[in-house]
């Protein structure tokens, strides 16, 4: 599967045992994506990390 | 009735990968949920005596998401009240005072002024640690008065979480801290968390190297799971002149640098204990 990143556009291959709340990496930007949706497949920009995340 | 299986998250780390893994190789059944997609009451569609493993990657999301399932009787993993307990600092140290636990020396205080007072007192070096958060995220090493005025000042802009002051003496670790992981009240694990820096979370570039669990762990690290009742805790330990000293418990732990640097296969472990609690209830 591939789909395109938010920022740059550019193709973005998702593995067939992707799940949503997965993170890809964009290999043109490095922008951190996370698939949101799978059906359609939706990616978006990952959060930045928050105060309270971590273990 | 039979009881199921629910893993519960936000983002998916490696962990909660390896968790789904082991337990499709164990062919135990369960239900993987992303919490971005619920709401609740409509939503929470378990049932009394589930079990729900609850790993979502916010503190704040992970306990609310507990509260709603036990208003439903479900069975958290871990429970609210121990991420309460995990998820708050001076929770944790409050604790570990009532029952008599080696920590580090701390202080608690509600203003800047008294936040300086109190990291005086102690004797430099100190360490401001913010009662919420991880991966080592706004930890402040104070040497003298200056610096402890100018980051107390900092502090006091940065929201209410930031107007109680958590101070703990600094220990000198000789460039290493311990992760110790428990499952059921049990210590499965213990690496070594190696770094030049101050700050030995590996999510902060340490490296990790396995250890064998002595005599003397085993029981300090039961000590603390028994103190705290969780099901799936990660312990970090410092070794002081005086002896071992917890320093801090994870309620919803890493443990990707815990696996192939013991052998311990923790997602497998962790699978069989929270299938075996449906078969408790």
């Amino acid at each position: 599967m591939v789909s395109k990143c938010t920022v740059c556009e550019g193709n973005v291959t998702i593995p067939e045992n992707a799940m949503e709340g997965e993170l890809v990496i964009c290999p043109d930007c490095g922008t951190e994506l996370e698939l949101v949706t799978m059906d359609p497949l939706t990616l978006e920009e990952a959060p930045e990390v928050q105060e309270d995340w971590g273990e | 009735m039979t009881s199921s299986l629910y893993f519960f998250y936000t983002r998916l780390r490696r962990e909660e990968k390896l968790l789904f893994q082991a337990a499709e190789d164990l062919g135990i059944p369960f239900e993987s949920v992303n919490v971005r997609d619920l709401t609740f009451p409509d939503h929470l569609k378990l049932k009394e005596n589930d079990v729900a493993v609850c790993r979502c990657v916010s503190h704040v999301q992970n306990l609310a998401l507990a509260r709603a399932l036990e208003s439903k009787g479900v069975r958290t993993v871990n429970n609210s009240k121990v991420m309460d307990v995990c998820g708050d600092k001076i929770a944790t140290a409050a604790l570990f005072l009532e029952k008599n636990i080696p920590q580090p020396d701390f202080k608690v205080a509600f203003s800047p002024e008294g936040a300086v007072e109190a990291a005086e007192k102690m004797g430099f070096p100190v360490v401001f640690k913010p009662a919420t958060g991880s991966w080592g995220r706004l930890l402040a090493k104070v040497n003298d008065i200056e610096t402890a005025e100018a980051i107390a000042e900092h502090k006091s802009f940065l929201g209410p979480h930031h107007q109680v002051f958590f101070i703990q003496k600094y220990i000198e670790k000789k460039g290493y801290d311990l992760r110790a992981t428990i499952i059921g009240g049990k210590a499965v694990s213990l690496i070594k968390r190696i770094s030049d820096h101050w700050i030995t979370n590996t999510a902060r570039g340490a490296s990790a190297e396995g250890m064998k669990l002595g005599e003397d762990l085993k029981k300090f690290t039961g000590q603390i799971a028994q103190a705290t009742g969780g099901d799936f805790l990660a312990l970090d330990l410092f070794e002081s002149d005086g002896g071992w000293l917890v320093n801090e418990i994870n309620g919803q732990p890493e443990f990707r640098n815990s696996i192939n640097t013991t052998g311990v296969d923790i997602p497998t472990i962790f699978v069989e204990y929270a299938w075996q609690l449906t078969k408790n209830i």
